[in-house]
C-alpha cells in the first residue's frame, strides 16, 4: 500500500470538514508535542519512514543468503559471526547489532519467533509481518512448530528436526535456508530472487527456480 | 488453539499513523531516551495486560507503550497528550476537506 508520508497530509473524509480517527489525532498530538520539545525532528522522522518503506526489507537478507550459497568461505563467516559477515554486504544498523544466522540442513529446520513481543532482524528482513507480532504465532511456534509450518503450507518429513529460536532485543535470528535443487547454473542475483521473507523466518522454503521465472 | 491469521501483506505500515509511531519510537531510541532492550520489555509488558488476554504487538500497542514510557520519563503526560489530541480533532472538523489539518485551525485553542 503506497502512502504519502508527509507528516501533515490529510485523509479523505466529509464534504464540509476533515476528520481524524481518535488514534490518528493521538499520534499527531504526541508527535507535535515531541517536535515542540525538541525531542524529534520532522525531517529525521520522514527519513526513517522512507527508509523502512523503500530501502530496508527482505531483499537485503536475500542477498546475504545468495552470497552464502555461492561462497562457502562467506557461509562459514556468516554462521560463525552473523553481524560482521552481513556488514560485508553493506547491511547493518539498528535491530541487527547482534545477528545469529542458523542454517537449515537436509535433516534439520529452523524457525524464528519472538515470544516476548516482536523482535525481528530489521536490517535483513525489514519490519515484521502482522502475523509475526500476533499472539497465535508467538505462542504456537514454540508449542507446536510442526503445526505452524503445516499452516504455512510446509510439511517437513517426520525425521526432520525442528529448532525454534526466540529472538530478543539483544539477539536476533535469521534462517539460512537450503539452496534449492536445480539452481547450479543460476547467478547470485538470480538466486537472491528465490529467497523469500518467510524462508528466512523459517515458515517457508525458497522458491523453486521454475516458479521464480 | 487459534489459527495464525495471515492477511495480505500491506507492506510495513497499513496506515500512515503506524509509520509515524514507528518513526517516533526509533528516533527517541536513537536520541537515547530509552534503549532497544527497555523498549522490548515495555512492549512485552504492555501486550500482557493484567487479567486480559495477550495482545498483538501491533502499532496501537506501540503507541500505548510509547505514551507510558514518555510519562514515566517525565517527557509528556497523558493529560497534555489528550488536550493536544482534542485540539487536533477540533482543528480537523474546522478544516475544509482536502486542506492540511493544522493545529492553528483549532477554533477553541486552550490558553
Amino acid at each position: 500500500m503506497a502512502h504519502d508520508h508527509d507528516h501533515h497530509h490529510d485523509h479523505p473524509d466529509h464534504a464540509d470538514g476533515s476528520s481524524l480517527t481518535p488514534i490518528e489525532a493521538r499520534v499527531r498530538a504526541l508527535e507535535s508535542l515531541l517536535l515542540e520539545k525538541g525531542y524529534v525532528q520532522a525531517d529525521a522522522l520522514d527519513a526513517l519512514v522512507e527508509m523502512y518503506e523503500t530501502r530496508i526489507g527482505p531483499h537485503n537478507g536475500a542477498r546475504v543468503v545468495a552470497r552464502a550459497w555461492t561462497d562457502p568461505a562467506y557461509r562459514d563467516r556468516l554462521l560463525a559471526d552473523g553481524t560482521p559477515a552481513i556488514a560485508e554486504l553493506g547491511i547493518g544498523g539498528r535491530g541487527g547489532e547482534h545477528m545469529v544466522v542458523v542454517e537449515n540442513t537436509a535433516d534439520s529446520h529452523n524457525l524464528v519467533v519472538c515470544t516476548l513481543c516482536s523482535c525481528y532482524p530489521w536490517p535483513v528482513l525489514g519490519l515484521p509481518p502482522v502475523w509475526y507480532k500476533a499472539p497465535p504465532y508467538r505462542a504456537r511456534a514454540v508449542l507446536d512448530p510442526r503445526g505452524v509450518l503445516a499452516e504455512f503450507g510446509l510439511t517437513l518429513p517426520e525425521a526432520t528436526r525442528i529448532t525454534v529460536w526466540d529472538s530478543t532485543a539483544e539477539t536476533r535470528f535469521m534462517v539460512l535456508p537450503l539452496r534449492p535443487a536445480g539452481t547450479e547454473s543460476l547467478t547470485e542475483a538470480e538466486l537472491a530472487a528465490l529467497v523469500t521473507r518467510d524462508c528466512m523466518i523459517g515458515t517457508g522454503l525458497p522458491l523453486a527456480p521454475e516458479t521464480a521465472q | 488453539m487459534s489459527p495464525i491469521c495471515r492477511p495480505d501483506d500491506p507492506g510495513p505500515f497499513a496506515e500512515p499513523w503506524e509509520a509515524q509511531v514507528f518513526a517516533l519510537v526509533v528516533a527517541l531510541q536513537e536520541r537515547g531516551l530509552f534503549t532497544q532492550e527497555e523498549w522490548a520489555h515495555a512492549l512485552g509488558r504492555s501486550i500482557r495486560p493484567e487479567g486480559g488476554p495477550e495482545a498483538a504487538a501491533d502499532y496501537g500497542r506501540w503507541l500505548a507503550t510509547l505514551e507510558a514510557l514518555l510519562a514515566e520519563r517525565g517527557v509528556t503526560d497523558s493529560a497534555s497528550v489528550q488536550a493536544r489530541s482534542d485540539a487536533f480533532l477540533r482543528a480537523a472538523a474546522a478544516t475544509p476537506h482536502g486542506e492540511p489539518i493544522r493545529l492553528a485551525n483549532d477554533p477553541h485553542p486552550s490558553p
